[in-house]
C-alpha cells in the first residue's frame, strides 16, 4: 500500500469529503461516505484507472453498531490493490450497487446481501445467492448462530478436560435448531421462486422468419449433471438451440467457510483451506499463510520460500492438467485425455505425499514457513518429475491440438472480450486468455516470484481453444520456473520462530493474495487480537470468473454452453464455499 | 488435408496401446501384483499402463502419510502405559474439535493425574489434518497408516476409544521408521543433558 498515497492524494486534495485515510493502528486504505462509493468507484475507474474491482465484502463489527463494506480495486497494468472502506448502520445497511459501474461486482454484492444482510440499492437482481430462500438472518452477522452452535470460538469448553463424548445430534435433535424467518412455513412452503428467478431473464418474443411467433424455453442444467463439474446449476433461456440468456445457480455446496473461519483458530483454519480449491490445496495454503504473515508481520527463510514456490507451481501444472483434461471430456473426448492428464498428475500427487502426508488436502503451509524440510530423495524425485513432465505435454499437445474436431468446437466459441474480462472482474486464464497479461506474480509480485525468469502467458482471442492452449503454456512457464527453482534452492531452516500451536495475531486487517491456478485467491483478514480471526473473507476466483459465464454463453449453442463453463474451470468446493 | 489432426492425435492413443503390450512382454509377469511392479508404476519411467488393481494391489504409503490418529503407549513389563498425559494439546488444536479427553483425578487428593481416564476421537469429523500429531510435545498422539477402516454402522463403530486408539510403540517404530529414530534421538540427547547437569 506505498504507491497509494500518491494516487489518491490528489483525490484528497480535490474532494475533501470523499477520501479520508483510515488511520486506526494496522489499518490501511481510504474510508469514504456510503452515499458517495457510487462516484467514488466511477472517478477511480475513469480518471485514476483502477479499472479492476478484484474484491467486494464486508466485515461486521458487533457490538458496535457497524459494518465495514470493503473494496479492493486493481489496475489491469499492475500494482497493488487500493483498498476503500463504506461505513454503514447494522440496523439499516443499505449502500448503493456498483454494478453499473463494475459488472464484476453481480456476484460480489449478492453475496454480500445473502451473508452480511446488506442491501445494494440499484441492483440489478438482488436474490440470496449461496442460502436458499428459507434461510433465517444473515449469517455472517457477529450474533447469528448456527445450529448445534456451541461456542463462539474454538477451542471449546467441553472437550477438555471433562471431555465426555456426546454426539452433536443428541445434544440438538433435528427440529430444536431449525429457524426460519417470520411467516415461512416449511411444511406449506412450495418452491415458487424459481419463478423469479425465471422472469428476471430476458424474454425476447420474436417472430421467426416465416412469420410464426417462436416461444423461447427455458432449460435447466443442473445441479445433478455431470457435465457442470460438480452440484451447479445453470438456468438458460433458448431459443431453438441458442441461448438467449444464462444465470449461474449455485450455493449447493455451500457450508458457510468463512463462518467456520471466524469460529476456529489462525492456525485451525489452515486444513479448513485445502478444502476450497480441492484440486490445488497448496495455492490455497500459501495465500492464507501470506494473510496470516502479514498481519504477523514476519517472513518465512529462503529455503521455505523456494518450497513454497516449488508446490505452488506444482499445483499450477495439477490443476492444468485437470482443466485441460475435463475441457476435453466437455468436448466429447471422453476420458482418454483425462486419462493421460491424470496420469501425469500422479506423480506429482505421489511427490505432495511424501512431502505432507496427504495426496489432495495437503495442508503442508505454516505461519512463517513450511511444515516439514524436502529431503534428498524427494529432491531426486522432483528432478525425475520435471524431466518427464515436458515430453509429456508434447505427447499431449500433438494429440489434442491438431485435432479438427476440438478446433472447431472450441475457436470462436465462447469468447469474452478484454474490455468485458476486465469489468468482469475476471483473473487468472480466463483473463489473460483475453489478451490482458496481467498475472500477480509480475503484476503485484509475492513472496520470490521477482527472482524467477519467466514469461507470463497471453492469449488474444479469448475464445475456449485459447484458454485451453494458455494453460499449457502456463504448465511449460511453470516448468521453468520450478527448474529455476530447484537449482538455486539454499540449505537452512524451513520455519521462521518456534511451532506455536496458538498464534496470536496483532489487530488489523490483511489481504494476502496469489496468483492461483484460476485466478486471484485472496484472503480478507480482520483480527482483534485473538486468537481467532475476526473476519474472515475468502476471494475465490472461480466465483467471481462466474459473472462472465452468461456474456460467453448468449448467442452460443446450448451444447457450447457446456464447454463454455469447462473452459472456466469451477470448483465447486470453492465457488460456494 | 481435413482428418489428419485426428489420425495424428488418435496415432498418440495407438502409441499408448501398443507401449502396454510391449511393456507387458518386456517386464513380464512381475509388472502386475508385485513389489517390483508396483515400484514401477510408481516411477517416471513407466509407460503403458499405469492402473493400480487395488484391492489387490496396494500403492505403499510414504512415511509422512496420515491418516486417523493413535495413541502411543509403551509396554513396561507386561503393562500398557500410555505416553499421554492428558495436557489436552491435541484437543485444543484440532481444527474440527474432535478428540474428547478426561483428564484423571485422584480419587483421594483430588488432583489430576497425568494420565487420561477417557481419550475419544470422533472419526466421522476427523479431518485428517495431523496437526494434533504435529504439536503434541510428548510424541503421545500419532497419525495412523491404516486406511482401510469401512465399517456398517457409523453410530457404533466410529466413534474410537483408548482400548481403540492405543497401539504399542513397536508399531509407530515399523510405520515411521526416520521420525520414531530422530524423536529418540533427541529424547537420549536430552536425557543425557539432563544427567549432565545433575552430575554436575
Amino acid at each position: 500500500m506505498s504507491d497509494q498515497s500518491a494516487v489518491v492524494g490528489t483525490v484528497t486534495e480535490v474532494f475533501p469529503d470523499w477520501f479520508s485515510p483510515d488511520s486506526r493502528p494496522g489499518y490501511a486504505g481510504y474510508i469514504v461516505p456510503s452515499e458517495r462509493m457510487r462516484e467514488a468507484a466511477g472517478y477511480l475507474k475513469n480518471r485514476k484507472h483502477f479499472d479492476m474491482l478484484t474484491s467486494v465484502t464486508s466485515a461486521d463489527y458487533f457490538p458496535e453498531d457497524r459494518i465495514e463494506m470493503v473494496y479492493h480495486f486493481r489496475r489491469s497494468t499492475g500494482g497493488e490493490p487500493l483498498r476503500i472502506k463504506c461505513f454503514l448502520s447494522r440496523v439499516e445497511s443499505q449502500i448503493d450497487s456498483l454494478v453499473d459501474v463494475f459488472p464484476g461486482a453481480e456476484l460480489q454484492e449478492r453475496e454480500v446481501w445473502d451473508l452480511m444482510g446488506v442491501r445494494f440499492t440499484g441492483h440489478p437482481d438482488l436474490r440470496r445467492i449461496l442460502t436458499w430462500e428459507g434461510f433465517a438472518g444473515h449469517p455472517l452477522r457477529k450474533d447469528w448462530k448456527e445450529p448445534f452452535f456451541e461456542d463462539e470460538i474454538k477451542p471449546y469448553k467441553s472437550r477438555w478436560p471433562e471431555g465426555k463424548f456426546i454426539r452433536a445430534e443428541e445434544k440438538n435433535p433435528l427440529g430444536d435448531n431449525l429457524c426460519f424467518p417470520p411467516g415461512f412455513d416449511p411444511e406449506s412452503w412450495v418452491p415458487d421462486k424459481d419463478e423469479i428467478l425465471y422472469k428476471s431473464m430476458t424474454r425476447v418474443a420474436k417472430a421467426g422468419e416465416d412469420g410464426m411467433d417462436s416461444d423461447t424455453i427455458i432449460v435447466n442444467l443442473g445441479p445433478q449433471h455431470p457435465s457442470t463439474h460438480g452440484v451447479f446449476r445453470m438456468v438458460a433461456r433458448l431459443d431453438g438451440e441458442t441461448v438467449v440468456d444464462l444465470k449461474p445457480v449455485m450455493g449447493y455446496l455451500h457450508r458457510n467457510h468463512e463462518k467456520i473461519g471466524e469460529r476456529n483458530t489462525f492456525l485451525g483454519n489452515m486444513p479448513f483451506t485445502d478444502r476450497l480449491d480441492y484440486i490445488c490445496s497448496m495455492s490455497n495454503n500459501f495465500a492464507y499463510a501470506l494473510a496470516v504473515e502479514k498481519l504477523l508481520n514476519i517472513a518465512p527463510p529462503e529455503r521455505a520460500e523456494y518450497i513454497r514456490v516449488i508446490m505452488a507451481e506444482l499445483t499450477r501444472i495439477v490443476n492444468h492438467l485437470v482443466a485441460n483434461g475435463f475441457l476435453m471430456n466437455d468436448l466429447g473426448a471422453f476420458f482418454t485425455p483425462v486419462l493421460y492428464s491424470l496420469e501425469e498428475r500422479e506423480f506429482i500427487l505421489d511427490f505432495f505425499e511424501a512431502a505432507s502426508g496427504s495426496r489432495m488436502m495437503c495442508n503442508y503451509y505454516r505461519f512463517g514457513g513450511v511444515v516439514r524440510d524436502l529431503d534428498e530423495n524427494m529432491m531426486s524425485m522432483l528432478k525425475a518429475i520435471l524431466e518427464r513432465l515436458p515430453r509429456k505435454m508434447d505427447e499431449l499437445e500433438k494429440y489434442l491440438i491438431g485435432s479438427e474436431i476440438v478446433r472447431i468446437r472450441s475457436e470462436g466459441v465462447g469468447i469474452l472480450t478484454p474490455e468485458a474480462a476486465i469489468a468482469n472482474s475476471a483473473t487468472g486464464p480466463l483473463l489473460r486468455a483475453s489478451g490482458v497479461p496481467y498475472d500477480l506474480r509480475r503484476a503485484d509480485p509475492y513472496s520470490i516470484y521477482d527472482r524467477f525468469d519467466f514469461d507470463v502467458c497471453v492469449r488474444y482471442h479469448g475464445d475456449i481453444y485459447d484458454r485451453f492452449m494458455l494453460r499449457i503454456d502456463e504448465i511449460r512457464q511453470s516448468i521453468r520456473i520450478l527448474k529455476q527453482a530447484v537449482r538455486d534452492m539454499p540449505s537452512g531452516p524451513v520455519l521462521t520462530g518456534k511451532p506455536q500451536y496458538q498464534v496470536r495475531v496483532p489487530a488489523g486487517e490483511a489481504y494476502g493474495r496469489v496468483e492461483g491456478p484460476k485466478g486471484e485467491l485472496g484472503f480478507y483478514l480482520v483480527s482483534n487480537g485473538k486468537t481467532n480471526p475476526a473476519r474472515y473473507h475468502v476471494r475465490a476466483p472461480t466465483f467471481i470468473n462466474l459473472t462472465s459465464l452468461a456474456g460467453m454463453s448468449r448467442g452460443n449453442k446450448v451444447a457450447d454452453v457446456v464447454t463454455i463453463l469447462g473452459s472456466i474451470d469451477i470448483v465447486l468446493g470453492e465457488v460456494d464455499r | 488435408m481435413y482428418g489428419l489432426g485426428i489420425l495424428k492425435g488418435l496415432s498418440v492413443t495407438l502409441k499408448h496401446f501398443i507401449l502396454t503390450f510391449v511393456d507387458d512382454a518386456k517386464r513380464g509377469k512381475g509388472r502386475y501384483r508385485s513389489p517390483q511392479g508396483i515400484a514401477y508404476k510408481q516411477s517416471t519411467e513407466l509407460s503403458g499402463l499405469f492402473t493400480v488393481e487395488y484391492p489387490e494391489e496396494k500403492l505403499p504409503v510414504p512415511e509422512e502419510f496420515r491418516y486417523i490418529p493413535f495413541l502411543v503407549y509403551e509396554e513396561e513389563d507386561g503393562e500398557k502405559k500410555l505416553r499421554c498425559t492428558s495436557c489436552g494439546i491435541c484437543s485444543k488444536v484440532c481444527p474440527p474439535q474432535c478428540i474428547y479427553i478426561v483428564r484423571t483425578v485422584d480419587p483421594e487428593t483430588g488432583k489430576p493425574v497425568p494420565t487420561p481416564a477417557e481419550f475419544c476421537i470422533d472419526v466421522d469429523i476427523c479431518m485428517n489434518c495431523g496437526l494434533c500429531a504435529e504439536y503434541c510435545p510428548f510424541d503421545a498422539i500419532k497419525m495412523d497408516h491404516d486406511y482401510e477402516i469401512a465399517s456398517f454402522d457409523r453410530m457404533k463403530h466410529h466413534v474410537f476409544d483408548i482400548s481403540r486408539l492405543a497401539k504399542p510403540v513397536s508399531y509407530y517404530a515399523s510405520i515411521r521408521p526416520k521420525n520414531y529414530k530422530t524423536e529418540e534421538d533427541a529424547r537420549a540427547a536430552k536425557a543425557a543433558a539432563k544427567q549432565g547437569t545433575a552430575s554436575a
